[in-house]
C-alpha cells in the first residue's frame, strides 16, 4: 500500500512568508545566524565602552519607549533592561502583572494592544507561559517584541550575556566544550545557551538527572537527507550525557543551572542528596575538565546544591561578570532593535 | 393519484454516483421523491418522473449518501457563545453531513433524558439530522454510571465522557457490561492524565523545542489496550474516539483480527497535519520558530502528532481498521484561542473543512474515493447500529440525504465563510482540494454551494 505522509511543506498557504529580512523581534536566538550573534557580541563590546565611561548615557534611544512588562518575578533580568534602556536614553517604563489591569482580568492580546496604542517601541516580555512574546509579535504591527523569558522555551538575552561572557575568556567559542548541567527540561536558560553556542560552533553536553533531560529539538536524521532535506542540522553537535564525570571530561566552560526544589517534590529526582552527588559541580569534577575551564551559573544559585561555595566564589567563577555583561548585552539588543542614532555621539 | 401528481420530484443527473452500501460505484442518476430514494440508476424510465421534476446537473461530480459524523461538539446547553445546535447544524450541512452527533460535555453535561429532550428539540428545527450521545457517567463526574437506560429510551446513540476518559478502570468495566445490550457503545477518549500532567501538544521534538509540556502518544495506547481488554472481558460494545497514534491503531488493528467488539474513529486533522504546525508555517525543516509559532490553533486533543503517526492512521483508515472518519468539530470563541498556547482552549473548528482535508488521502494514493465514502457513510452507520442504516445508503425507500461534491476543486480556506461560530483552524488560508457543491436531506436542499451546481434546465 502507498502511504503519503503528511506533506508540510507541501501544503500551500497564502500567508507563507518569505525570508526574514531585518530583525524585528528577540524571541529566541534559533533564528540568529552566526555573523549576528557576533555582531550583537561586537556591538556589546562597545556598549561596555559606554558603560566605562564616567558619564554614563548616549542618546542612542532618545524618544524610544521601552516597556518592560513582566509577569513574573525577576530582579536582575528586569532591572538589567531598565538600566540598559537608561542609559541609551530610552525612557523606560516598568509594568507588572500584580500592579496593573493584568488583575483585573486584562487579556495579554489587550495589554499589548493597548501598549502599542500609546505608542511604544519596545516590549520586553516575561511570561510564565512558553511563547507569549511570539504572541504579542504576531498580534502587534509596530512594536518589536524582545523575550526576557517565556516558560520553559528560551531567554535569548541570557543565552547572548552567557556567550558574551564565554567569548571574552575564552578567545572564541568555535570548537570549545561547553557543558550544561543540571534541569535542561525546564530551562529556558539551557535552551537559549543551547542555540548560542551550537550557533557559534562549540561542542554542547546536556547533563543532569536522566527525567530532567529534555528530547532533541530537531528531527532525528536532520540534515542526513533525511525528508530529502539538505539543510544542515544547527545542533548536529548537541549531545545528552546524563553522567556528569564523562560529560565533563575535556570540558572548556561549566554552566550549572538553578535546581528548583519543586523539581524533587514532583519526584524527578530521588533526593537532594542524591542530586549533589551525582552533579553538584565541585572542584572534584572541575578537575576532569580542562585545567583553565570556567564556571557559569544563570543565578539565583542555590550555593551547595548545583554548585559547591568555593567553586561558586573562586577564581574560575564568572557568575558576576556575566550579571555585568548583562547590561551590555541587553543595551545592544535594544540598539540594534530600535537605536536611531549611533552610539558614539 | 392526485397527490403523486403535485409531487416535487428531484432528478441528480449525470453524477458519478458512489453508495458503498449497495456496492455502486458508477455514473448513474438518483431520482429523489416523497423526500426519499426513489430510483437510482444507470437511465431512470421516463415513465418514473412526473409532477414536476427539479433537474440537478451533477455531471463530473460526486453524489453519495450525506456525510454521518458521530462526534461533534455543539455546545449547547452552556457554551452558546462558542456554537449552538443551529450554527454547527448548518456548518454541518455546508461540509456535506447530513446526521450528526452531539456529544455531551455540555452545562450541564447531557446525563439524563430532560437534557437529551433539550437537544432534540433544538436539533428538530436544525437542517441536518442533529441526534445526542450521552454520559456514561453522572455529569461526566467518572464516578458512577448515568441512568444509561433512561437515555436509551430519550434517544441517545452512545455513550461517552468525551472531553475527558473513563478514568477508572472498574467504573469502565461496569459501563462495558451494564450498556450490553443497550445496542449504543460506549466512546470512550483515551487518555491517561498521569502520564501528561499540563499536556498541551504531542510529546516529541517539536514540545522540546517550544518548550512545551507534552502529552505523549502512550497516554492514548496505555487507555487502548486497557479497553480493548476490557472489550474482551465483558462483552460490551466498545468504540475508541479520535485515535491519533501508530500504537493505537496497531492494537486496534490486532483487537479486530481477533473479533473483539471494538471499532474506532480518526479525524480530518490526523489525516494530514502534524505536530510540526505548532512550529508555524515556515516549510520544513523548520529553521526557527518565528512570531507564526504556537498557533493555538493547532491545539487540539488528541494532539497532532508525527509524520509517521499520520501515515499510520491512513494506513487504517485504508483497511478497515478504523471504521469511520469523525470530525470532533470543537468550535471556540476567540478568547478561548486568542492567549498563550497553555492558556487556549483544546479543539478544531472541522465540520467545514473535513471533506477537502480527508481527501487528500485519496489523491495522494492512499485509499480510494469509494472506500473514503464508505468510511463517512457506512462505516459511521455501523458504529452506530441498525438504526442508522437507512441514512448511510441511497437505497430506494429510505431517505433522501446525499451529498453532491467535487473531489478537486481546488479553493482556499476562509474562516470568515465558515457558517460555525467556532473560527479556530490552522487551515485557514489553506488551499484544499475537494469541495461539498451540495447537501441534501430529506430529498431538501439544505446548502448548495453558489455558482458550482448545474441546476434547473430542460430534461
Amino acid at each position: 500500500m502507498v502511504v503519503a505522509p503528511a506533506a508540510h511543506a507541501q501544503i500551500r498557504h497564502r500567508d507563507a512568508p518569505s525570508v526574514q529580512a531585518r530583525r524585528r523581534h528577540v524571541l529566541d536566538l534559533d533564528d540568529f545566524t552566526a555573523e549576528e550573534l557576533t555582531t550583537t557580541l561586537d556591538n556589546a563590546d562597545a556598549m561596555r565602552g559606554v558603560l566605562a565611561r564616567d558619564v554614563k548615557k548616549v542618546p542612542a534611544l532618545r524618544g524610544r519607549v521601552v516597556i518592560t512588562l513582566f509577569y513574573e518575578a525577576s530582579t536582575r533580568t528586569r532591572i538589567s533592561f531598565e538600566e540598559a534602556g537608561k542609559i541609551l536614553s530610552a525612557d523606560v517604563i516598568n509594568m507588572t502583572a500584580s500592579a496593573s489591569s493584568v488583575e483585573k482580568g486584562e487579556s495579554l492580546l489587550n495589554t499589548g494592544l493597548t501598549l502599542q496604542a500609546m505608542g511604544v517601541d519596545v516590549i520586553v516580555i516575561r511570561h510564565p507561559h512558553a511563547g507569549a512574546p511570539h504572541f504579542l509579535a504576531r498580534n502587534l504591527d509596530d512594536v518589536a517584541v524582545i523575550n526576557a523569558g517565556d516558560g520553559a522555551h528560551a531567554h535569548p538575552t541570557q543565552g547572548l550575556l552567557d556567550l558574551y561572557t564565554a567569548r571574552s575568556h575564552l578567545g572564541s567559542i568555535a570548537g570549545r566544550k561547553v557543558v550544561i548541567v543540571g534541569d535542561v527540561l525546564h530551562s529556558r536558560v539551557a535552551r537559549s545557551a543551547v542555540w548560542g553556542f551550537a550557533g557559534l560552533g562549540a561542542s554542547v553536553v546536556l547533563s543532569g538527572p536522566p527525567t530532567l533531560m529534555p528530547d532533541p529539538f530537531v528531527p532525528q536524521g536532520w540534515g542526513a537527507g533525511a525528508g530529502g532535506n539538505s539543510v544542515p542540522n544547527p545542533l548536529a553537535d548537541v549531545t545528552v550525557q546524563p553522567d556528569l564525570d564523562a560529560a565533563i571530561e575535556g570540558a572548556d566552560l561549566v554552566m550549572a543551572l538553578r535546581l528548583q526544589s519543586e523539581r524533587q517534590q514532583r519526584g524527578f529526582f530521588p533526593s537532594l542528596r542524591e542530586y549533589i552527588r551525582r552533579w553538584q559541580v565541585n572542584d572534584d569534577r572541575m578537575a576532569r575538565a580542562n585545567s583553565n575551564a570556567l564556571l557559569m551559573h544563570p543565578g539565583p544559585m542555590n550555593e551547595g546544591i548545583e554548585v559547591s561555595s568555593r567553586l561558586a566564589h573562586g577564581e574560575r567563577s564568572l557568575i558576576e561578570e556575566q550579571v555585568t555583561n548583562g547590561v551590555a548585552i541587553r543595551m545592544a539588543l535594544l540598539y540594534q532593535l530600535a537605536g536611531a542614532t549611533a552610539v558614539e555621539d | 393519484m392526485a397527490a403523486a401528481s403535485q409531487t416535487t420530484q428531484t432528478l441528480i443527473a449525470g453524477g458519478r454516483v458512489i453508495d458503498p452500501a449497495n456496492g455502486r460505484d458508477d455514473v448513474a442518476d438518483v431520482l429523489i421523491a416523497d423526500r426519499t430514494i426513489k430510483a437510482v440508476g444507470r437511465s431512470i424510465p421516463a415513465e418514473s418522473l412526473d409532477g414536476s421534476v427539479r433537474l440537478v446537473r451533477a455531471h463530473g461530480l460526486v453524489v453519495c449518501p450525506g456525510f454521518i459524523d458521530i462526534h461533534v461538539h455543539l455546545r449547547e446547553p452552556g457554551f452558546e457563545y462558542k456554537e449552538t445546535v443551529a450554527s454547527g447544524a448548518a456548518a454541518a450541512a455546508r461540509g456535506g453531513f447530513t446526521t450528526i452527533c452531539a456529544m455531551p460535555n455540555t452545562d450541564p453535561a447531557i446525563d439524563n433524558a430532560a437534557m437529551v429532550d433539550y437537544v432534540l428539540s433544538r436539533g428538530a428545527t436544525a437542517p441536518v439530522r442533529v441526534r445526542v450521545v450521552g454520559c456514561v457517567t453522572k455529569g461526566r463526574a467518572g464516578h458512577e454510571l448515568a441512568d444509561m437506560e433512561e437515555l436509551i429510551d430519550a434517544g441517545v446513540v452512545a455513550f461517552s465522557d468525551d472531553g475527558d476518559p473513563v478514568h477508572d478502570a472498574g467504573l469502565m468495566r461496569l459501563a462495558l457490561t451494564y450498556s450490553r445490550g443497550l445496542g449504543a457503545p460506549i466512546t470512550n477518549h483515551c487518555q491517561d492524565h498521569a502520564l501528561c500532567p499540563g499536556g498541551v501538544m504531542a510529546e516529541g521534538w517539536v514540545s522540546s523545542r517550544l518548550g512545551l509540556a507534552g502529552i505523549p502518544a502512550v497516554a492514548e495506547e496505555s487507555m487502548v489496550a486497557r479497553d480493548i481488554g476490557l472489550a474482551e472481558l465483558t462483552g460490551g460494545r466498545l468504540h475508541l474516539a479520535h485515535l491519533s497514534s501508530a500504537g493505537s491503531v496497531a492494537m486496534v488493528r490486532q483487537a479486530k483480527a481477533r473479533g473483539l467488539p471494538v471499532t474506532a474513529e480518526v479525524c480530518p486533522h490526523h489525516l494530514l497535519l502534524t505536530d510540526q504546525w505548532a512550529l508555524g508555517r515556515q516549510g520544513s525543516p523548520p529553521v526557527y520558530a518565528g512570531p507564526s509559532a504556537y498557533d493555538t490553533d493547532t491545539k487540539v486533543y488528541p494532539p497532532l502528532r508525527s509524520d509517521l503517526d499520520v501515515a499510520a492512521c491512513i494506513a487504517g483508515l485504508a483497511d478497515g481498521t478504523i471504521d469511520c472518519v469523525a470530525t470532533d468539530h470543537a468550535p471556540h470563541d476567540r478568547v478561548s484561542k486568542e492567549c498563550t498556547y497553555h492558556d487556549a482552549a483544546f479543539g478544531i473548528s472541522v465540520l467545514e473543512t473535513a471533506l477537502g482535508t480527508v481527501l487528500a488521502t485519496v489523491h495522494s494514493g492512499a485509499i480510494g474515493l469509494s472506500d473514503l465514502v464508505e468510511r463517512m457513510t457506512t462505516g459511521p452507520a455501523r458504529v452506530l447500529g441498525e438504526g442508522f442504516r437507512k441514512y448511510a445508503g441511497l437505497t430506494p425507500g429510505t431517505p433522501a440525504d446525499l451529498v453532491i461534491f467535487d473531489p478537486d476543486a481546488l479553493w482556499t480556506v476562509d474562516v470568515n465563510d465558515f457558517a460555525s461560530m467556532g473560527r479556530n483552524t490552522p487551515l485557514d488560508g489553506v488551499e484544499l482540494r475537494g469541495r461539498v457543491v451540495a447537501t441534501l436531506v430529506d430529498g431538501r436542499m439544505v446548502f448548495e454551494e453558489p455558482g458550482l451546481l448545474n441546476a434547473g434546465g430542460e430534461l
